[in-house]
């Protein structure tokens, strides 16, 4: 079946997560090497995921781990003491 | 994969057993996991550590409810959603975002924007703190409902029953928002460089104007 640019948009992300049944995945990949728009919208999307999804864009403030563990300890002294009371 | 469940099991009985010490190691892992997820959330560096230490101590607190009928991760990242959630609902800090469900799940039609720009920006780009910026800002501005489902997915790299799990939803859900939020963020990065773009003419710019 010959699908439209909006249909294409429809199954992007599937299409990129690979749910794509075969029947349609085949529409999809023909559309694509026909249209220089939809493969554009799918390679920024996908572009993007990748951008966003690195390390470098989300990173940990320094001294985060040291922090989330000393407060840790504090949490389970204080759990252990609190037992320690109660019995 | 299966040798990790099996030495988390081994950690979480030995932490329940007393020996509450081996908690920071069984965490460990997940430090950064558990931060994304309530920074992407909170928006916010300070409130997202603070929500973060909050987790990982409830996560200690209740590790005997964990039952391990799901991964160890997926039930702390279900911890962080919640803490992130009802921090959210406490500071209504964007009264026009809302958590509730429903009005947004419809298909929608929506207009990507074309980027010939973006489907080539390499990944060395990164390097420099705007193109980070940018990118952050983006995810920043989809509606809460959207941005929980694409950072478990797309950044913490969940399958999709775990995001369905961790968020209480099902996974048609999962997948018709992450649709969505995908989309959102194609089209919320078009403009940030358009300025550097040349002007598209003829039919396709015709379209997307």
């Amino acid at each position: 079946m010959k699908l439209e640019c909006k249909q294409v948009w429809k199954h992007i992300s599937e299409y990129l997560d690979k749910q794509l049944d075969p029947k349609l995945l085949m529409d999809v990949e023909k559309h694509l090497e026909n249209c220089e728009v939809c493969s554009a919208i799918l390679d920024s999307t996908r572009n993007i995921l990748v951008l966003t999804a690195d390390d470098r864009t989300y990173e940990l403030p320094v001294g985060y781990s040291e922090r989330l563990h000393a407060r840790l300890e504090k949490a389970i002294r204080e759990t252990a003491n609190s037992k320690n009371d109660s019995t | 994969m299966q040798a990790t469940v099996e030495r988390e099991k081994e950690l979480i009985t030995r932490i329940i057993a007393g020996d509450a010490d081996v908690f920071h190691e069984l965490i460990r892992p997940y430090e950064r996991m558990v931060y994304l997820a309530v920074l992407t959330m909170l928006r916010n560096e300070q409130e997202a550590e603070d929500a973060s230490q909050e987790v990982m101590i409830n996560a200690f607190r209740h590790l005997k409810s964990f039952r391990g009928d799901a991964k160890f991760s997926t039930w702390l990242v279900t911890i962080a959603m919640n803490e992130a959630r009802q921090r959210l609902r406490k500071a209504k800090a964007a009264p026009q975002e809302s958590l509730d469900e429903g009005k947004e799940d419809r298909e929608g039609d929506f207009t990507p924007a074309v980027l010939t720009d973006w489907r080539e920006i390499p990944s060395e780009a990164l390097e420099k703190k705007e193109m980070r910026q940018i990118l952050r800002h983006a995810v920043d501005q989809l509606p809460p409902i959207y941005r929980e489902v694409l950072v478990l997915r797309d950044l913490e790299e969940l399958n999709q029953e775990e995001t369905a799990s961790a968020l209480g939803i099902n996974v048609p859900l999962v997948k018709v928002r992450l649709h969505r939020a995908r989309m959102m963020l194609q089209k919320l990065l078009a403009p940030s460089l358009r300025p550097a773009a040349p002007q598209r003419k003829g039919f396709f710019g015709r379209m997307f104007q």
